[in-house]
């Protein structure tokens, strides 16, 4: 199951190389991260999205960042209210034919044709999970010749 | 001030008496400034050696030991000896010199990524970017090798820092946002742990390291008496509870005696004191213990349910817990049945070997163990010598039993040894080993004899890795492959080193030998010629729950 964690840490060379070491060195999988500079230019701030199996390895997880001398605050926001949001890069087929189609897809999701060529347009997209997966099923139909993702960003509430 | 200065004032003042180390050509400055300094230097011959001193110092005094060692070579050979450290949870400053900061990265002679490599084998590491930080870093570093659970910091000093000028100030108080270990325990938790004990018919007290680590060993032992509940202890635990104490059932686990692992897997709670449920103690996970209900005592939170599911959790020092609970405890259990049931398990199994005439390693550990009146300190190599001296030698102090535990270094005990003896000059360090481990770091027989530490090093010599041997022959049809070792002629090796060396074939001949051992004012080195298949018994099988024993004698 894939659990979604933010970290405060500090905005300090080799900061993210401990936070991935220690994901790498137990064996737990980082299925997306992001990482910027808070309001605060010495603190930086992650989402970490992790596969863990149980209950115990989140937990685990968790411990073990928390000992970090870098890390500050570790929120786990499996069971907490939160907002996040994705955003996706996609190159998708285009054609003057389909243009119109495209532009439909986006009466119901945050995106927008960015630019296009003849046979190419690529397009942008914000949403949580769902929205995205959607958005990505429809998009499907066009063809995606590239994708790619921020990996989640969340806030807590 | 330079940089090398304001490194020797700083450590200095973080109350460092001794440095364990070797020189190189990224350290020049600090050694230039060492030259002036008064704290006192252990050239080893490896800088594995002062790695392992630094460990066996710390271990001895309960001060953080403090090692350096050049960049590159220099600092990849502390590697093992960080490694090991942290495994234990030894608090250890080791410092590095680094190439110029502007080579960094550069592929320079002699340069290696060290905070990279001892990342995940720190507590924290630094590299030292700016000579304005250094003193902050090095205050940092001591506070976080030796607070909460300690573990070993490692600093990372370019050259070019070391020359460079900077004012001296030294801040009193460290203020960290980033690090709080949690000293004192939930008062809630240990109201419930209270009464759970009161509660308790068949309890059972489980002490590690952190026992040692927190100075809790007075607190354990009213603890134990106030309940009345036998107490057993991990390798890293030895030490702190009197093995001759009418309620103690030695080390549990793999090669644990079979009462303790009894007592442990019959007990209905499990008081566990700075101990981490480490899988050489628990067996097969899902068979341990079955009837217990937990309380577990840690400073790590990360320790707590990490193997085994624990029902009440306290988090914090040992010493300020086991204070408030002693407190809290206001009706003991009645242990009386329970108690006759473990000394029915002491009778029916206990420690034992063949006493057949031949010189047996056990005797010989015995026999230190009379002729020392139990009051050595004793480090150990690692694999059949380590569990011997953990069986046969009674340790009644905590910080008497100095092995590597977690990691499980071979080479670790000699080393360890002399960092041992500069910490306590004053008393007799054992270094029990075997003819594998030794040959390890031999090389630092030459750093004992130099300085003029004198430690006693007592090989139990039976021609093989004996461990190995061991899981060879009770595991793999007796193929031994690899594990007949050779040997130099001790004796003639020690002389060499300027050392004195025995050697021993007969049971009569170990006492006096180890009579002269600590009468000689010199290290010693005996060579005992042990029975070459001997095997460490209880043993219980990897994977196997931790009451099934094999081997005969159980």
């Amino acid at each position: 199951m894939k659990h979604t964690i933010s970290l405060l840490v500090e905005n300090k060379f080799g900061v993210l190389a401990r936070i991935a070491g220690l994901f790498s060195a137990r064996g737990y999988n980082i299925a997306s991260l992001a990482v910027s500079e808070t309001l605060d230019p010495d603190i930086s701030y992650m989402t970490i999205v992790v596969e863990a199996k149980d209950v115990k390895i989140l937990e685990q997880i968790k411990k073990q960042l928390n000992k970090l001398i870098d890390v500050i605050t570790v929120t786990d926001f499996t069971k907490k209210e939160h907002v996040d949001r994705e955003l996706v890069l996609a190159k998708v087929k285009y054609s003057a034919k389909n243009k119109s189609k495209l532009e439909n897809v986006f009466k119901k999701y945050v995106g927008k044709i960015v630019q296009h060529k003849t046979d190419v347009a690529i397009i942008e997209a914000v949403g949580d999970n769902g929205q995205i997966k959607s958005l990505l099923d429809e998009l499907n139909k066009f063809g995606i010749q590239e994708l790619i993702r921020t990996g989640k960003l969340a806030i807590s509430n | 001030m330079k940089g090398s200065q304001i490194l020797l004032e700083s450590l200095k003042r973080e109350g460092v008496e001794v440095i364990f180390g070797y020189p190189g050509g990224q350290v020049l400055p600090i050694f230039d400034s060492l030259y002036d300094s008064d704290i006192k230097f252990i050239l080893t011959r490896h800088e594995q050696g002062a790695a392992h001193a630094a460990d066996g110092y710390a271990r001895a005094t309960g001060k953080a030991g403090v090692c350096l060692a050049t960049s590159g070579p220099g600092a990849t050979n502390l590697v093992t000896g960080i490694a090991n450290a942290y495994m234990d949870s030894i608090p250890m400053v080791a410092i590095t010199g680094q190439v110029k900061s502007f080579l960094i990265g550069n592929d320079a002679f002699q340069e290696a990524d060290v905070t990279g490599i001892t990342r995940p084998i720190t507590k924290h590491n630094y590299l030292v970017k700016d000579i304005k930080d250094l003193v902050r870093i090095i205050r940092e570093a001591f506070y976080i090798a030796s607070t909460g659970r300690p573990g070993p910091v490692l600093i990372d000093i370019p050259s070019d820092i070391q020359v460079m000028d900077a004012e001296f100030n030294w801040p009193q108080d460290i203020k960290m946002r980033t690090y709080n270990p949690t000293l004192f325990g939930h008062p809630g938790q240990i109201k419930k742990a209270a009464k759970l004990i009161a509660a308790a018919k068949k309890p059972i007290i489980y002490a590690g390291g952190g026992v040692i680590t927190s100075g809790a060993h007075k607190e354990l032992k009213i603890l134990a008496e106030k309940i009345n509940a036998p107490l057993t202890w991990t390798l890293m635990g030895i030490g702190a509870f009197a093995s001759t104490h009418e309620l103690a059932l030695g080390m549990l686990g793999m090669h644990g005696t079979a009462y303790a692992n009894h007592a442990i897997m019959e007990s209905d709670l499990i008081i566990a004191v700075g101990a981490r449920f480490d899988d050489r103690v628990t067996g097969r996970l899902d068979a341990f213990a079955p009837y217990a209900k937990i309380i577990h005592i840690d400073v790590d939170p990360s320790s707590i349910s990490k193997n085994v599911n624990v029902h009440i959790p306290i988090v914090g020092d040992a010493k300020n817990i086991l204070i408030e609970l002693l407190k809290e405890i206001k009706n003991t259990p009645d242990t009386g049945d329970w108690l006759k049931t473990v000394e029915g398990w002491k009778k029916k199994y206990p420690l034992s070997y063949k006493d057949d005439g031949k010189l047996k390693p056990q005797f010989v550990i015995e026999q230190l163990y009379e002729a020392t009146e139990g009051e050595a300190i004793i480090t150990t190599e690692v694999g059949q010598n380590q569990m011997w001296a953990a069986q046969w030698y009674k340790y009644t102090a905590p910080r008497t039993f100095i092995s590597s535990g977690g990691l499980g270094t071979m080479g670790f005990g000699l080393p360890a040894a002399i960092g041992v003896k500069v910490g306590c000059p004053e008393r007799v360090v054992f270094d029990i080993a075997g003819d594998g481990s030794i040959q390890m770091n031999i090389q630092e027989l030459m750093t004992c004899t130099a300085n003029k530490i004198n430690v006693k090093v007592a090989i139990l010599n039976n021609g093989y890795l004996g461990m190995v041997r061991q899981w060879q022959e009770l595991f793999y049809k007796r193929r031994y492959s690899q594990v007949g070792i050779t040997s130099p002629d001790f004796v003639k090796l020690a002389e060499s080193y300027g050392a004195v060396g025995i050697c021993v074939t007969k049971k009569e001949e170990v006492r006096p030998a180890l009579e002269k051992a600590i009468n000689t004012d010199n290290t010693v080195l005996i060579d005992f010629r042990v029975e070459p298949e001997e095997n460490v018994f209880p043993m219980v099988p990897a994977g196997q729950a931790i009451n099934q024993f094999i081997g005969g004698l159980a």
